[in-house]
């Protein structure tokens, strides 16, 4: 079994691929780290040999800000935008989107599922 | 699109001028500005801005967290308006 950075075990697949399960890498990250270490991206997981497999773990893991420390950053750098009460990090907040998109329609994303408020009745 | 690393940050001339000149005697003043668009430096760090928000001039105090970001991030310009309380009405009502 292929295990990189903790738990990801993704086998099968090519490791270009496989190397995007990890949180932090992406197509193009992987493509770069394999050059680096010079496996052909095309190759099964299960037919790199344990060698290769060292070396990709220790470039991965030393190199590159991967899974829970990158996922602490991002939270950490949300939770700085909140607390100096900057407008950015008001949307956050209010889990509203933060690039000044619209929100008349549309922004579902952010928003979720549809709440429709609509006239309430006076009360008797 | 970010802004030319080559040109630096952008701060208003006169506003620098004023903060350096306060750091200089090391004295505390309250800013008015309507400079929303001048990037905090850390000259800034320890004052008191009052920043206009369009109507009126809103106090920031600047800390250390907020080098990099522009004024007028925290000075809010819109009202957040919402309808009251519907969440509680609607759920013990069906």
């Amino acid at each position: 079994m292929a295990r990189i950075a903790g738990v990801d075990i993704p086998r099968e697949k090519r490791i270009e691929v496989s190397l995007t399960y990890i949180y932090g890498i992406g197509k193009a990250l992987s493509n770069i780290i394999l050059k680096n270490v010079e496996i052909n991206p095309d190759t099964r997981v299960k037919d790199l040999s344990e060698k290769e497999i060292g070396k990709l773990r220790s470039i991965i893991e030393k190199e590159y800000k991967i899974e829970g420390d990158l996922r602490r950053d991002i939270s950490f750098n949300i939770k700085r935008l909140m607390d100096i009460g900057s407008y950015t990090g008001l949307r956050h907040r209010r889990s509203l989107p933060v690039r000044g998109q619209r929100t008349r329609t549309n922004s579902r994303t952010r928003k979720g599922p549809r709440k429709t408020v609509g006239a309430r009745k006076k009360e008797e | 699109m970010a802004r030319s690393i080559k040109k630096g940050p952008y701060v208003e001339s006169s506003l620098l001028n004023k903060i350096l000149r306060m750091n200089n005697t090391s004295e505390k003043k309250m800013i008015k500005t309507w400079s929303r668009r001048s990037t905090i430096t850390p000259d800034f760090v320890g004052h008191t801005m009052a920043v206009h928000n369009g109507k009126k001039f809103i106090p920031v105090y600047i800390t250390e967290n907020m080098v990099g970001h522009k004024l007028g991030e925290f000075a809010h310009t819109r009202i957040f308006k919402a309808h009251s309380g519907h969440t509680k009405k609607v759920l013990t009502k069906t």
